[in-house]
């Protein structure tokens, strides 16, 4: 049992799946930088009192699951969604749905992804893969940031299905309801819609944890880092931020980019030129959330570590946060051709 | 950044696959481009393991020192907390940190202890011992 599916490689899990299942259904305009975009992926939030790995928890993108939802949303696709208490039931229904020619995508752990690199294995549950075949024991899989793609037997998709935690993925599975057509003017629509929702959520949460205020409060906070935590574990909650920031996933500066190429791609759609100056700014932003990781990595590799170097990361991304600002005030002015 | 300033450096996750970035080619225009990895996240990604290596070889100490039952050295060694424990296992978190006590671990019943064992994909032997085969 195989269906017809192709596979192309993303950045990001979640939306290589997204791209890849709406292409599986015929929505063939879509591609990477529009499902980010659309689904308004790029965000900054520093969540206080809470850990990660003993670490900050700093995320570049929104809540898992939510691209895929809101850009099917915008799109005006129907979408199926389950979870479930019993693992024979998981199994059992996505059995049926590569029955009835559905490829899915699943919600899984990487800490029990076999084929990741054991450096890589961590207890994050919020990793997404299609399904789109089985044979014998072997079940066909699709892992967006892969190059290829690969197989997990019954008993490995099953345990990745079901790794428990935070963000435990209870066997969730995902899929476009039926083959759709999407017209330009869908298009146009959903990326305005994506636009619109990101500058809220990067202009309008108030307090300094989230949205450009939320870069500058983290500026701030990284100053006395060295200070508060002393030179070690300082050291660690900077490569936490960086791996936040460049790890698989992102397409580099902290999806900045991934959102510049969404700008340009918007502009085929909606030309106005605006975009692609405002496309310039995320790419002058992405280069400076690189600068400040390498600024970053001298601190943790213990090259550098004086204050002066903590206040010189700090400024970066103080200066970070007033060039997004400046991009997403841009956006929230931008004109739309009629 | 540009396509050619794209950084081709040596990372983990080179043994499975190269990734996928974004960054301008020669007329400003965004496209994708594999890279091999960056060294300033591969030392972000060492630096992780480094700390995760040292809390596993304190663990197994307060272990040895009999301040510490072998649930503390699993738990590290596995990345896992006592949250991540208690969703495997089904325990509450605080009757784990009273089985982290070695006293009370050492009165375990088989039943709990084979929890423990599958929640870390040991067996209760092992369990015991502290003793690791793995790559």
């Amino acid at each position: 049992m195989k269906i017809d599916f192709e596979h192309l490689q993303s950045a990001h899990c979640e939306n290589g799946v997204t791209t890849n299942l709406l292409r599986s259904v015929g929505v063939n305009k879509i591609t990477e930088p529009l499902s980010f975009g659309i689904g308004s992926g790029i965000f900054f939030v520093y969540i206080p009192f809470l850990k990660i790995n003993k670490g900050p928890a700093i995320a570049f993108r929104t809540m898992p699951g939510l691209i895929f939802k809101r850009t099917c949303k915008s799109l005006g696709i129907p979408v199926v969604r389950k979870k479930f208490s019993s693992k024979e039931q998981a199994e059992k229904f996505l059995e049926e749905c590569l029955e009835a020619g559905h490829a899915v995508g699943c919600q899984v752990g990487v800490y029990y992804l076999t084929y990741f690199p054991k450096e890589y294995r961590f207890h994050f549950n919020a990793h997404n893969i299609i399904v789109y075949g089985r044979e014998d024991d072997q079940y066909m899989i699709s892992d967006p940031v892969m190059e290829n793609v690969t197989t997990l037997s019954r008993y490995e998709l099953e345990r990745v299905r079901f790794a428990k935690g935070a963000l435990a993925p209870r066997g969730q599975l995902y899929y476009p309801k039926q083959n759709t057509m999407v017209t330009d003017e869908q298009m146009r629509a959903a990326i305005k819609h994506g636009i619109k929702k990101t500058v809220n959520d990067m202009l309008g949460i108030p307090f300094n944890i989230a949205g450009v205020k939320g870069i500058a409060g983290t500026g701030k906070k990284i100053k006395k880092w060295r200070d508060q935590l002393g030179q070690q574990k300082a050291g660690l909650y900077l490569a936490q931020l960086v791996r936040m920031q460049e790890e698989i996933g992102t397409g580099g500066g902290g999806f900045r980019y991934i959102y510049g190429a969404f700008l340009q791609e918007a502009h085929a759609y909606l030309p106005n030129d605006e975009l692609l100056e405002i496309s310039k700014i995320f790419t002058q932003s992405g280069d400076l959330w690189r600068n400040a990781a390498v600024q970053a990595a001298g601190i943790y590799k213990g090259r550098i570590g004086s204050q002066h170097d903590f206040d010189v990361m700090g400024d970066q991304l103080l200066e970070i946060s007033e060039v997004e600002k400046k991009a997403f005030q841009a956006l929230s002015r931008v004109k739309w051709p009629q | 950044m540009k396509k050619e300033e794209i950084p081709q450096d040596d990372g983990a996750l080179n043994k499975l696959t190269r990734e996928v970035v974004y960054a301008l080619d020669g007329n400003g225009k965004y496209v994708t481009e594999l890279s091999t990895g960056w060294n300033v996240k591969a030392t972000a990604l060492d630096v992780a393991w480094k700390d995760i290596e040292e809390r596993v070889a304190a663990a197994r100490q307060k272990v040895i020192n009999k301040e510490a039952s072998p649930l503390l050295y699993f738990m590290e060694l596995r990345l896992m907390d006592i949250a991540i424990v208690s969703a495997y296992t089904g325990f509450w978190k605080w009757t784990i940190k009273r089985h982290m006590k070695p006293a009370i671990f050492d009165k375990l019943s088989e039943n709990k202890l084979q929890q423990y064992a599958t929640a870390f994909n040991i067996s209760i032997a092992d369990l015991k011992t502290m003793t690791v085969y793995e790559d």
